[in-house]
């Protein structure tokens, strides 16, 4: 059974989102990394590009399976977790610790379409 | 047999040969008569070694290796078929095998002939109007195919048209040659009966859609039975059909692409047409279209006047995409495929390839989970153990099949499901055979509920134990001598 954590928004492409104030985390969910298996890469994009909501913005790779990410929000990237390009396998030790981008939120209110735990926790099973 | 794990540079001896060569005649010319620009600075890492010691080697490495002429090999969606010794016979016929690629046109005219009358083979049992067999492999078809796709709208016009559907249930190329060929992709969901679902598709047309491409039957084994339809609507938003000749094998005799609605298509020749595959190709991906489109296939084109052949370059075209003809080797063995089985016969090769797929899956389903019910047609998908209490993966059993001497069938793939086993038999195994691996996939089955252990660190009589897939992507080790 994957672990699904309260008090993040979560999209039906697997991805959480953790919101603090203006800005958000973004990662990928622990029943995401259970289905993909052992991860062998994060791509990641930069500092300072601009992510749409439902478009992709990098990829995870597994020995299974590559996936593109599909970013939950639209904003700007202020900062990446640097830590999973050497240790992209921190993905399947915690999911939700692991945090792939960190981004300004350029519209607030895209959070209200996102499902809440309990939602999120229904699609898994 | 011995253990053999050698390189031939481990058993080169300084100085020994495989024959002594008779006095140099030649002597009058020495080593100083060479430019010096054209002489390399270090001396070649050239093996030496006897003859008999050359023969062990490289047969003892052939021993390490699994192939169709060693066991089963059920990879779903490779179509592993056995390839016929006929076909290397004839490709080695010193006719074909001593030619030289710049020969001029009357000089070859027999070769033209193979390539011009396995192009009209190719178009009848397809259905569209002609064939460049100029591609060197699948992947390079497919790009191909869009690039006539893209040549199409451009020439009329229409430069809106950037985007390309593609199915989630698609080969991984698919994508992928839409990217390399500039083309933006739209994906359309599966149903779930495991066809494209044309609710789905409809909000999707519009006039930026340059086509679709999609298998049938597609990556599930399915056959796409709103096909007529997607057709419709496709070439009602103005866009083409490209068909993924990956799947081809079960038509063969049935039904053509061509009279499905499809547009362009790419054939894989080293699938349906018994051709080699992969590192010992090399591959052979000729494209065939429809008549609206002759005009932008490729140069140099092959063509007929009265008795006589000539390469033709035609100003529409989308240019040269492959030096000379293409793999020329590759279509001997195709057309002699195709002659030596003859009409009648190839009518067989879909019906048989169907029921040898489905014989397996009703077989094994009291054991695998399968996801997508109904007949299926070459190949089919299981989603891991129908037991999932016993923790064993599909990797597990896939490792467990190489120790009881089968290849495993394709893994992990569609991405539909988590635990795909993608099998896919071919009509060229016998009833024995099929028996033989029905019978180990209920043993592995078995074994994962009452020993799991010994599944999951499976497989244990290869050259090689069970290796590390995280380090090897991680941490790849490229060269030989990494290892040491």
């Amino acid at each position: 059974m994957s672990k699904v954590v309260e008090g993040l928004y979560y999209t039906e492409s697997h991805e959480w989102v953790k919101v603090e104030g203006e800005f958000a985390y973004i990662g990928i969910t622990d029943f995401a990394q259970h289905q993909l298996g052992n991860i062998v890469y994060v791509d990641i994009p930069e500092v300072g590009d601009e992510i749409k909501q439902e478009e992709e913005f990098g990829a995870v790779e597994s020995v299974k399976a590559a996936s593109d990410l599909l970013s939950p929000v639209s904003g700007t990237i202020v900062e990446v977790n640097e830590k999973l390009s050497d240790e992209p396998e921190l993905i399947n030790k915690n999911a939700f610790d692991s945090w792939i981008l960190k981004v300004k939120l350029s519209d607030a209110s895209e959070l209200k379409g996102l499902m809440d735990s309990k939602a999120y926790a229904e699609i898994c099973e | 047999m011995k253990y053999y794990d050698k390189l031939i540079f481990e058993i080169s001896k300084e100085g020994r040969h495989g024959y002594t060569l008779p006095e140099n005649q030649l002597a009058k010319y020495s080593i100083e008569d060479i430019p010096s620009t054209l002489l390399r600075e270090e001396k070649a890492q050239l093996p030496e070694a006897s003859e008999l010691d050359v023969v062990r080697h490289y047969t003892n490495v052939s021993n390490k290796n699994f192939g169709v002429e060693t066991g089963f090999y059920p990879l779903g969606s490779c179509t592993m078929k056995y390839n016929p010794k006929i076909n290397d016979e004839i490709a080695n016929m010193p006719a074909f095998s001593s030619l030289h690629p710049l020969q001029s046109d009357e000089t070859v005219q027999g070769v033209l002939e193979v390539y011009y009358n396995l192009a009209r083979s190719l178009s009848e049992i397809s259905g569209l109007a002609e064939y460049t067999l100029n591609p060197f492999a699948g992947s390079h078809g497919e790009l191909v195919g869009l690039m006539i796709m893209r040549q199409y709208h451009i020439k009329r016009g229409d430069l809106k048209r950037t985007k390309v559907i593609v199915p989630d249930s698609a080969h991984g190329t698919n994508p992928a040659s839409a990217a390399v060929c500039g083309l933006e992709i739209v994906e359309v969901h599966s149903n779930e009966k495991g066809t494209i679902s044309v609710e789905d598709l409809k909000p999707l047309l519009d006039d930026t859609i340059a086509g679709i491409m999609m298998t049938n039957p597609n990556t599930l084994g399915i056959f796409e039975t709103e096909i007529l339809e997607i057709a419709d609507l496709i070439h009602e938003a103005g866009g083409l059909l490209y068909y993924d000749g990956a799947n081809l094998n079960p038509l063969l005799g049935k039904c053509r692409p061509g009279d499905m609605g499809f547009d362009i298509m790419h054939i894989n020749l080293h699938k349906t047409f018994s051709t080699p595959h992969g590192g010992g190709g090399p591959g052979s991906g000729p494209v065939g279209v429809s008549k609206a489109l002759v005009d932008f296939l490729p140069n140099p084109r092959v063509k007929k006047d009265g008795d006589c052949y000539y390469l033709d370059n035609g100003d529409d075209s989308l240019g040269s995409i492959s030096g000379f003809l293409g793999n020329f080797s590759v279509y001997i063995r195709a057309y002699t495929y195709i002659l030596s089985l003859g009409k009648d016969n190839l009518k067989n090769v879909g019906p048989l390839a169907t029921l040898n797929a489905n014989y397996i899956k009703e077989s094994l389903r009291q054991y695998y989970y399968l996801p997508i019910e109904g007949i299926c047609k070459h190949e089919f998908v299981f989603d891991g153990l129908l037991d999932k209490s016993t923790g064993v993966t599909t990797l597990d059993i896939a490792k467990r099949l190489l120790d009881y001497g089968f290849h495993a069938p394709t893994i992990y793939f569609p991405l539909l499901f988590t635990q795909s086993i993608m099998i896919e038999p071919t009509e060229t195994e016998s009833l024995d055979t099929l028996n033989a691996f029905i019978e180990v996939m209920k043993t592995v089955a078995i074994e994962a509920k009452e020993d799991p252990e010994t599944v999951k660190n499976a497989p244990y009589t290869t050259p090689v134990r069970r290796l590390d897939e995280t380090m090897a992507a991680k941490k790849p080790m490229l060269i030989y001598k990494d290892l040491l």
